[in-house]
């Protein structure tokens, strides 16, 4: 048994263990929370481990596999990462249709967070379909609006859930003109769509909620970051990708398959809501207004108003994707040449969830030598387990179990921690002494 | 629908990156026709929750790869009257099936600090080696019209449609230029099983397998044709090494492909 207490040098967070199954460990002593944890139990899937040997033109399509909601995430960071190793310089054509790309992963994965998985719990409804009973058209306008996005995914990748498009250097072909201009048309008519669903999810009555927090997101000098950019803090940090090492720490608790991470050795926020709360002077004209027709003022310190900041974005991806999408021509050609050299490359981007980091150490031929990647997911981690704790002695330890047990998958899902542990797979065990 | 009960349907997850579920939640307006025509039992993703329930329909997402698996799938066999495994990862052990020829212990003390709490089996391994399989559909991901087409056959009492031409015969069907044959490019078209419509030579890029082997995949030929072509023997390895790395016949053709190289 000398493993228990072997320190590993080498930290690789392992993929998709994020996903999947969770469960919350609360026992309540005399009126005290005397333990809170928030188990991951997904099986290890040991993704940075296999993609060693293999060649930078199959990262790409490897990577996508880690994540079935958010695969143009995967494949985009690790395409950034690669081509500032290689010094490739993308087209302005393909730098504007990956972020196009990612606009649509956005619209997918957000409108497929609120409606199917965060909403319910608002209206006091068990699942989706129950939603549907009461808000019909809500629920259908949700789904339109997912599908739309996956549009937008196929465009680009010939299938939403693991396109094929991306290549290093852009991508591997140019969709017609013909079906980019009759996409547009439909994104633009989704506007309205999008300002009726930030309405409705302003006007969703939220627990009131008031915590310190730092807050992890992209910043971009010319508009809010999505696909390019820095890393920036609440607390005034700026740094680019290759620097995140120096200021995030990743540990593991024996009670979790996620790593945990942290910033100066606290929890801190990434996703939706911290990107809000980072970019407010980053946000188009028409999304201010919006924004102060409904009173909602950013920063923000109510984690519940996660739900609105998707619903934000997804206005906002609507209208970036089809600023991208006007004027467009075809290109001479979807992609630039790459030559490998020996390195080590890292990228970073803004998944649906969050910030998602990767670092490749090459060699000459092209192939992976040793990867890690940081999925949001287990960023914010210890972030919820502090949040469950000074929300739950908000909401009153004295509340029955089944009041406790929804207001804890309440607080979980609105860091929307991947699809599967984000809906109701929470086995609370409360022991009360 | 007096007197005439619906199909009580589950979908479970192992080992896998949601993907193939997501062929259900994405079909839009279409899943709340499906929830009505159907009873989802269990469905965490889209909240039902209820894994023990009897069913007569159970999709199964994910490779068996943990201990508490093992005694799961064999639980989840016990209450279906039908059970079909969806994508790679349930039909052939999924891209973590690339584990299986690695020291997994070895891995997991390099990636956690408290290995002894990591439970692992040696092997991803698909639904069939532990359970009988009624049905499958292949991919990585299954797509929704795969799903539906499914669902319908059974809601009609007929059994869903396997495919079994390859890819080269929709890149035919769609009248693709061949791109191995244009471009020199190390397609898997020629051993790939049909159905996801030859998006990737469609892009004008190689098809990476990731339907797995067509019934009499011929991987002798195109493995002699990957060298022709320039590739290595770890790069033609690689080719089969990949999204259905465990399916028997790339598996195969990996181990030979390795051999003539040592």
């Amino acid at each position: 048994m000398t493993e228990q207490t072997r320190s590993v040098a080498i930290h690789v967070p392992v993929l998709a263990r994020v996903e999947g199954e969770g469960a919350l460990d609360l026992a309540i002593d005399d009126g005290n929370i005397t333990r809170l944890r928030l188990r991951i139990f997904e099986p290890p899937r040991f993704f940075e481990k296999f993609l060693e040997g293999h060649h930078y033109t199959e990262i790409p399509d490897l990577v996508a596999r880690i994540c079935g909601i958010c695969p143009v995430a995967y494949q985009v960071t690790a395409a950034q990462a690669l081509e500032q190793l290689y010094g490739v310089e993308l087209s302005p054509w393909a730098r504007a249709m990956r972020r196009a790309f990612y606009c649509g992963e956005w619209i997918q994965s957000h409108s497929l967070h609120i409606h199917l998985l965060a909403a319910p719990d608002f209206f006091g409804c068990g699942n989706a379909i129950e939603l549907a009973q009461i808000a019909p058209e809500a629920v259908r306008r949700g789904l339109r609006l997912q599908g739309l996005g996956n549009e937008l995914m196929d465009l680009f990748g010939a299938r939403s859930v693991h396109p094929v498009g991306v290549r290093i250097g852009g991508f591997h072909a140019a969709p017609p003109v013909e079906r980019v201009h009759a996409l547009r048309e439909r994104l633009v008519a989704a506007l309205s769509e999008a300002e009726a669903l930030v309405r409705w999810s302003a006007a969703i009555p939220l627990p009131p909620d008031d915590q310190a927090f730092v807050s992890v997101a992209m910043r971009h000098p010319d508009g809010y970051a999505i696909e390019a950019g820095g890393i920036a803090a609440s607390d005034g940090l700026t740094i680019g990708a290759d620097a995140y090492d120096a200021h995030f720490a990743e540990r593991h608790e024996p009670h979790s398959t996620a790593l945990y991470s942290s910033y100066r050795g606290q929890p801190y926020l990434v996703g939706p809501l911290a990107r809000l709360n980072l970019n407010p002077d980053r946000l188009p004209e028409r999304l201010r207004a919006l924004l102060a027709e409904t009173g909602f003022a950013l920063p923000s310190r109510n984690v519940f108003h996660s739900l609105l900041a998707r619903a934000i974005e997804i206005w906002l991806a609507l209208d970036e994707a089809a600023r991208l999408l006007a004027d467009y021509r075809l290109p001479d050609s979807p992609w630039v040449p790459a030559t490998p050299r020996a390195g080590v490359a890292t990228g970073c981007t803004e998944a649906p969830r969050g910030l998602l980091w990767h670092r490749y150490e090459m060699d000459a031929d092209g192939r992976v030598v040793n990867a890690r990647i940081v999925p949001p997911t287990s960023q914010n981690q210890a972030r919820i387990e502090a949040d469950l704790r000074l929300s739950l002695l908000n909401f009153g330890l004295d509340q029955p179990d089944d009041a406790l047990r929804l207001h804890c998958e309440k607080v979980i899902r609105n860091y929307d921690p991947c699809i599967s542990c984000a809906t109701h797979f929470l086995r609370l065990n409360v022991e009360r002494t | 629908m007096d007197g005439e009960r619906k199909p009580r349907v589950a979908v479970h997850k192992f080992s896998s990156c949601d993907g193939c579920q997501l062929a259900l939640l994405n079909l839009g307006e279409d899943l709340l026709t499906l929830a009505a025509r159907v009873e989802l039992v269990h469905f965490a993703e889209a909240g039902p929750m209820d894994p023990e329930a009897e069913v007569d329909v159970a999709f199964v997402e994910g490779s068996v790869s943990t201990p508490a698996d093992l005694e799961r799938i064999r639980q989840i066999r016990e209450r279906s009257r039908v059970l079909i495994a969806i994508g790679a990862c349930a039909t052939t052990g999924g891209i973590q099936g690339l584990r299986n020829q690695a020291d997994g212990a070895a891995w997991i003390a390099q990636i956690y600090q408290h290995p002894e709490a990591i439970s692992s089996l040696a092997r991803s391994t698909p639904v069939s080696a532990h359970v009988k399989v009624d049905f499958e559909l292949h991919g990585c991901p299954v797509d929704s019209a795969q799903m539906v087409a499914a669902v319908n056959a059974l809601l009609l009492g007929a059994a869903p449609r396997a495919t079994t031409d390859k890819v080269c015969v929709e890149c035919k069907r769609h009248g693709y230029p061949c791109i191995m044959v244009s471009r020199g490019l190390a397609c898997m078209g020629p051993v790939t099983r049909a159905g996801c419509g030859a998006l990737c030579p469609g892009l004008g890029r190689d098809c990476y397998g990731c339907y797995g082997p067509a019934e009499n995949a011929n991987t002798d030929a195109l493995a002699a044709q990957f060298r022709t072509l320039g590739l290595d023997a770890t790069a033609v390895v690689q080719r089969f090494q990949a999204i259905n790395s465990q399916a028997p016949a790339f598996l195969a053709a990996a181990q030979k492909a390795g051999v003539v190289h040592d």
